[in-house]
């Protein structure tokens, strides 16, 4: 998150600046009022017509109707998929695919502010994070794979590493089109052909994804997009069609899919929930870390399975850290997602909003204390205000269960080794996040932190080089960089 | 006047000592040709809860051994075992009703495939890990790291070479290891429990129980403590019902019961490893 330019006057006058409103145009995108499934190259309605509204969380207002996939329609684009694969995708050398690929990534960056806006439209994040983080990196993921998609036997799986075929593919709607490029980029470079379930709340950016294939060229089948809730995934992952099955989303459904695979043969990987600690020591660089805080668990309202939701103080600075954490938060702007000076959006959907509402409830009721700054929520929408917990134990619910909102539980330690056991003290292990300028002892904690990926100094950083995934009830398997690849290939 | 024999109590190993199964029970062991070899101990489900806590104690001080340490460690386990090939030779010959000459092969090769192993502990992070070019200045890594306390469910038949094919490649990356024995032939599994004891495998590394496999495997794969399960000594019809436990917890779960005399890839090494990604700063 970039630091504001009027954050120390601000707090040194104790007045904040005067922002005037600074809209992104809407204009750039065209939302159809009503979108089929992408099923074999062409949008069609669902089987029996069924629809679902969706809408724009910062106002409610309505966007589209889009389909509702059923059994018959996950039918129609498996074996879509399935005739892609063996006819046109698998056989194609891996040069061509890579084109293919390419081109979806040229399109993405000339389209990237429609794709923007459409997202911050959707989603409810702020136009800065679609803009400069989901679509960027989207592209990026795509320029990428492709890249793999001819050097395969190159990658240390192998003289002749084969795809799996069929991969079925459910996200979430916390960074819709950048799950898509996570999820779609490899398995198409690997040679698998694609059926992606994107969230019920935020399908839209995936739909004009499925418009770029078809800009692109892309053979019809190769990527199938099914629109739906719930049941429409549990269909997708459950249909013996599928080789591949990978899963973006809550532990707790991850959890469900791994027992619905089990006894299949269906290779499946699933990036699931977190708990991150992200750990400050007294050496930090203080400015830096307080924006690492920031970015660590309000970066896209705190929706973020990596969020440094629980924040690990040393003792001696918890004081001046939170004093200046408290300053910081108080010049976060939250409202219109669309305005480019945005730093806090909306938050998804009301279903999480009640999530977010009830677990900080139970914050207060367990004895923390809670402190949001003075903030204007806006009158429609979904919103909640940055929230810091302080005085929080290990054992209450706001340091043990993901929230999955702006909400941070600080807690503190005095020594590198009780640092190291409070942040391992969890189920999860997605992530971490370490602040110090001794190099000696960044490295210290890498060893010791039962997490997947260990950010020093920085914090929510991604890079379609870097391999991204969680242990233990984090899920398995990774995403990103070469050994993203092991996820779609027979290895 | 002949010497009387003394013969063998096979109990179990678990946290470095032998006990006997907590619940005093144990079960007749026959031979290829259904005479009585022995009896072994028949742990109980409380056996295989305190096996993994014993696992779960080693695993901090195992994991943080030095890859050089490891393979030193493993590399000792074959010294110890080729000093006893004969008696291994005999448990094998005895329990899966060889000819002698197979039973030195097996042996020979169960042998070869711990040094094979050995090997692998300083080397498996530079095969399966990465310098990650990323867009910023950071140095992006991504290493290979133990996933934790691995329960095996050991091959049926194989009941040595099979047994070292599944263990090895646990513990060489610093996992910790619970071994579920062949149920019809755990004997040879015993005897490398006691191998191990003597061998420089810190306590608690390696815990081996024999036993019921239908009362052990649900255990195993239902408990919250363990991350990672290789279902290859379960009967193919249990397996969905042993991953679905397997699922409570997303317990790492792997299977796959081969010809154990080809040389084995690098599939189950990496089945038990999780891959660390670190962004380590660059700056003046």
């Amino acid at each position: 998150m970039a630091k504001q330019p009027g954050a120390e006057l601000a707090a040194a006058d104790g007045a904040a600046w005067e922002y005037a409103p600074a809209p992104e145009s809407r204009d750039i995108v065209t939302i159809d009022s009503e979108y089929g499934l992408f099923v074999d190259g062409e949008f069609q309605p669902a089987a029996d017509g069924r629809t679902f509204p969706t809408v724009n969380p910062a106002s409610e207002e309505h966007l589209a109707r889009v389909a509702e996939a059923g059994d018959a329609d996950v039918e129609r684009a498996v074996a879509a998929a399935r005739r892609a694969f063996e006819q046109v995708w698998r056989p194609m050398p891996g040069s061509e695919r890579a084109k293919y690929l390419y081109r979806i990534a040229r399109v993405l960056q000339e389209r990237a502010r429609e794709f923007a806006v459409l997202e911050s439209l959707d989603n409810g994040k702020p136009i800065r994070e679609s803009r400069d983080v989901d679509v960027p990196l989207a592209a990026a993921h795509f320029f990428y794979y492709a890249g793999w998609a001819d050097k395969l036997e190159h990658a240390g799986f192998g003289p002749d590493p084969q795809p799996l075929g069929v991969a079925g593919q459910v996200i979430p709607w916390n960074f819709p089109l950048l799950m898509a490029a996570w999820k779609l980029a490899p398995a198409l470079a690997a040679g698998n052909t694609c059926v992606l379930k994107p969230a019920e709340t935020t399908p839209l950016s995936a739909l004009l994804l499925a418009q770029v294939c078809q800009q692109a060229e892309l053979p019809a089948g190769v990527v199938n997009v099914l629109t739906g809730h719930g049941q429409t995934g549990a269909a997708l992952v459950r249909h013996p069609g599928v080789d591949k099955i990978a899963f973006t989303g809550s532990t707790e459904v991850g959890k469900q899919i791994a027992a619905a695979a089990a006894g299949s043969a269906a290779k499946v990987t699933l990036e699931l929930g977190g708990k991150a600690a992200n750990i400050i020591f007294d050496d930090a660089p203080a400015e830096q870390a307080i924006e690492g805080i920031v970015s660590g668990i309000f970066f896209n309202q705190g929706h973020v399975c990596c969020a440094g939701s629980r924040l690990l103080v040393q003792e001696s600075v918890a004081d001046v850290v939170l004093d200046r954490l408290r300053q910081r938060l108080a010049t976060l702007r939250l409202g219109d997602p669309l305005d480019k000076n945005t730093d806090i959006g909306a938050i998804n959907s009301r279903q999480q909003l009640d999530k977010i509402t009830q677990l900080a409830a139970a914050g207060e009721a367990e004895g923390a204390e809670r402190w949001s700054p003075p903030c204007q929520l806006p009158d429609r929408g979904f919103w909640f205000p940055p929230t810091l917990f302080t005085g929080v134990s290990q054992s209450h619910r706001i340091a043990r269960e993901e929230i999955f909102g702006p909400v941070l539980s600080v807690l503190t330690f005095r020594t590198p080794e009780e640092a190291v056991a409070k942040a391992n003290n969890t189920p999860y292990g997605l992530s971490a996040g370490v602040w110090t300028e001794k190099g000696s002892r960044i490295l210290w904690l890498a060893q010791r932190l039962r997490a997947g990926v260990v950010w020093a100094n920085t914090y929510n950083r991604f890079d379609p080089a870097s391999p991204f995934g969680g242990y233990q009830e984090s899920g398995y398997g990774r995403e990103g960089g070469r050994h993203g690849l092991a996820a779609y290939l027979s290895v | 006047m002949p010497r009387l024999d003394i013969r063998k109590t096979y109990k179990l190993f678990v946290g470095g000592a032998f006990p006997r199964s907590e619940s005093g029970r144990s079960y007749p062991v026959l031979d290829a040709t259904g005479a009585l070899l022995a009896y072994a101990a028949q742990a109980s489900r409380k056996d295989l809860r305190d096996a993994v806590v014993a696992a779960r104690q080693a695993f901090a001080g195992w994991s943080a051994a030095t890859a050089y340490n490891r393979g030193q460690v493993l590399y000792r386990v074959a010294e110890l075992m080729e000093g006893r090939a004969a008696q291994f030779a005999a448990e094998v010959a005895a329990a899966e009703g060889v000819r002698p000459r197979r039973a030195r092969e097996i042996v020979a090769a169960a042998i070869d495939r711990w040094v094979w192993y050995a090997g692998w502990s300083d080397k498996v992070a530079q095969v399966a890990g990465a310098a990650n070019p990323v867009a910023g200045p950071y140095f992006n890594f991504s290493v290979p790291e133990p996933t934790g306390v691995v329960v095996t469910l050991a091959p049926q038949r194989c009941s040595l070479l099979g047994l070292v094919s599944v263990l090895a490649p646990v513990i060489v990356t610093g996992n910790t290891s619970v071994i579920v024995s062949s149920e019809p032939h755990p004997l040879p599994a015993v005897a490398l429990a006691e191998v191990l004891a003597t061998s420089d495998v810190p306590a608690g590394v390696v815990n081996v129980l024999t036993g019921r496999l239908a009362e052990l495997a649900p255990v195993a794969a239902g408990h919250m403590d363990v991350n990672a399960i290789d279902l290859t000594g379960a009967p193919a019809a249990d397996r969905p019902a042993l991953e679905r436990a397997a699922a409570g917890n997303l317990k790492r779960a792997f299977h796959g019961d081969e010809d154990w005399d080809r040389p084995p890839g690098t599939r189950r090494l990496l089945a038990t490893l999780e891959i660390k990604t670190v962004w380590h700063p660059v700056g003046t």
